[in-house]
């Protein structure tokens, strides 16, 4: 990844029918960044996607590519490949005429596209598949078509709109490291959205979550994960107690009816705050050594971990979520404790 | 009981097809008068061929239904993306106004066109003709097409864009090929209906020019002649051809689609056009 900004989006707003669908976005992205647009349905990723593509219109502010304002610019001649949610091949073509279909339009010589299409359909693990129909061909491998019939025109931007949304969850698991191993070896800028935090977070370098038409949080995974910046952001991504808190003065907050060291300051002494922490950052002890005392109300084996809900006994009727490798037994009294760098402190009122 | 059911159901395609066959049989029939036969022959059919009045109108008829098809599809497909891309709200608005001259009686249609042509001062003649059947054609082509339409993805055409295809080109190599089958349903639905309209088209010609069941119409005032038997023999042959091709597209699209789970309503579009015969 190097610095050269190459897409920059300034102020952007978009609404259908009187419905604020993006509420003025501010984004820029870097050559080779592999940047993920994340958030619920109806949030307005798949919309930013559109307005970047050339499908949709902005009705306030500047698209630039390469600094150049492309608004007006139609999708046919931007330098973006998109790939469609459910794919979009064309049916009455065969593998080979799809992937073609971007280079016949170029007037390019036909020896040159059968290479191309050649080399392409070596990158995507589908030599041999030239000659067959679109239909015949399972979801995983349509979408190797549908990824290589955008790379064969080597766009400077590939914008990826959930194109894994319709595999199961091993092949899903499959083309997320498959596809971050191609944008790392040809060296393209992706825009990918999805609404699957996990899958934001293993491929992206820069992970961009949005709700409501609005930007909540950009960062890297690790910042979005260790450090959301409000309760919707912490929710979204992963599973997370949100707690009502106080904080007394820097590196001191009370929360649970008790007071805790962290890492943050720079708050107003006695300002209410969200505190989050993460299940798995919840240590489950033996009673006498826990910070906090609660029972056991449920469990529920998950695979990897158990999950407790734990009611705190000395809070006002709080439950949190625990996540962890052991099991207490349900209804058994158990001491709970949190390390001062996994409390992470939220200012009230950046809920979205 | 099985005797029963078939014997019903031969009893219901006698009752349908007994007319039908009748004219068949007598359209080779030797004698002139349609109480007896008296031998097989194929004078009527050369008669027929030699008539000059009715190979006029059957002239007139083919050029009719060709050029009135095949106007009536280019604007009915164009017309079909157009309502297509609509909200949903002026979409379901323009598919009923659409459907309207589908259900409207026939005579309505013919006498309202004909007020229209002579209040424009057109005269009435092969144009008018052409005009009326291309008018009465377009919504069966509209609802021919349509449902290729919903049920292609929808982002087949950004798809097109996005790989460097214009507007036009994107038209040409992507949807057209995918709404294929439904247009030319609509074309041949549309040569279909064209062939044996009477109604419209003897209220909206003049000057001489008749089609086919004008001209029959005409000639059966004057008695039945057993040509007009091998006429309407030739006629009934090539409408059923007609509609055999159409069903047997329509069924195959249908198998193909089942799969895909998705409804439309291309069933029925077959308003039997042989309803209003001659």
């Amino acid at each position: 990844m190097n610095n050269e900004i190459i897409l920059r989006l300034v102020n952007i707003s978009k609404a259908f029918d009187g419905t604020k669908a993006l509420d003025n976005i501010n984004l820029y992205i870097r050559r080779n960044e592999f940047v993920t647009l994340l958030g619920p349905s109806g949030c307005g990723k798949t919309t930013t996607l559109r307005i970047i593509g050339g499908f949709e219109e902005a009705d306030e502010g500047d698209l630039l590519f390469e600094g150049q304002r492309i608004n007006d610019l139609p999708a046919y001649k931007r330098k973006v490949n998109t790939v469609f949610q459910r794919y979009a091949l064309f049916p009455h073509m065969n593998v080979f005429e799809n992937i073609a279909f971007g280079l016949k339009i170029k007037k390019m010589d036909k020896r040159v596209i059968e290479e191309k299409v050649n080399n392409m359909l070596r990158l995507v693990n589908l030599e041999g598949f030239s000659k067959r129909s679109v239909d015949s061909l399972s979801g995983g491998q349509q979408q190797r078509v549908a990824i290589a019939r955008a790379l064969v025109n080597e766009p400077e931007v590939l914008l990826l709109d959930e194109p894994l949304g319709a595999l199961d969850l091993k092949l899903r698991k499959e083309m997320q490291l498959e596809l971050k191993k191609i944008q790392k070896s040809l060296g393209i800028t992706f825009i990918y959205v999805t609404h699957d935090q996990e899958e934001a977070l293993t491929m992206s370098d820069t992970i961009v979550v949005m709700n409501n038409g609005r930007i909540q949080q950009i960062g890297t995974p690790q910042d979005i994960y260790n450090e959301p910046k409000n309760a919707f952001v912490a929710d979204f991504i992963g599973e997370s107690n949100i707690i009502d808190g106080t904080m007394n003065e820097d590196y001191k907050v009370t929360f649970l009816g008790r007071q805790f060291d962290c890492v943050d300051k720079g708050f107003m002494p006695n300002e209410p705050v969200d505190v989050v922490v993460r299940p798995e950052d919840i240590k489950v002890r033996p009673q006498s050594e826990g910070m906090l005392v609660g029972k056991v109300i449920s469990v529920t084996f998950k695979g990897v971990h158990y999950e407790m809900k734990i009611e705190g006994l000395n809070g006002a009727g709080y439950v949190l979520t625990v996540h962890s490798t052991l099991m207490a037994e349900e209804g058994s009294v158990v001491g709970l404790s949190i390390d001062p760098f996994d409390i992470h402190i939220m200012k009230k009122g950046l809920k979205a | 009981m099985r005797f029963l059911r078939r014997s019903y159901v031969f009893l219901v395609f006698l009752f349908l097809y007994a007319p039908i066959i009748i004219l068949i049989v007598y359209s080779f029939n030797a004698s002139k008068s349609r109480g007896h036969w008296t031998g097989f022959t194929l004078q009527w059919y050369r008669e027929l061929f030699k008539d000059r009045q009715i190979m006029n109108s059957l002239y007139n008829t083919i050029a009719i239904a060709l050029l009135a098809s095949l106007i009536a599809t280019i604007v009915g497909t164009a017309a079909s993306i157009g309502i297509f891309n609509m909200k949903r709200v002026k979409r379901e608005i323009m598919l009923n106004i659409n459907y309207i001259p589908v259900l409207n009686p026939d005579i309505v249609t013919g006498i309202s066109l004909m007020l229209l042509f002579s209040s424009i001062k057109l005269p009435l003649g092969f144009t008018s003709l052409l005009l009326a059947h291309v008018t009465f054609n377009i919504p069966y082509v509209v609802l021919s097409v349509m449902p290729k339409l919903k049920q292609m993805n929808k982002h087949l055409y950004e798809a097109a864009l996005d790989l460097g295809a214009t507007p036009f080109y994107a038209f040409k190599k992507v949807i057209l090929p995918e709404i294929m089958p439904g247009v030319i349903t609509g074309f041949l639905l549309a040569l279909t209906l064209s062939f044996d309209d009477f109604v419209i088209s003897f209220f909206t010609t003049g000057n001489g020019v008749s089609n086919l069941s004008i001209t029959v119409e005409s000639l059966a005032r004057r008695g039945i002649s057993p040509k007009l038997n091998a006429l309407s023999t030739i006629m009934f042959v090539s409408v059923l051809l007609l509609l055999i091709i159409v069903n047997i597209r329509t069924s195959k699209d249908e198998n193909e689609r089942r799969p895909k789970n998705e409804k439309s309503y291309q069933g029925n579009v077959f308003v039997s056009p042989s309803s209003h015969d001659i």
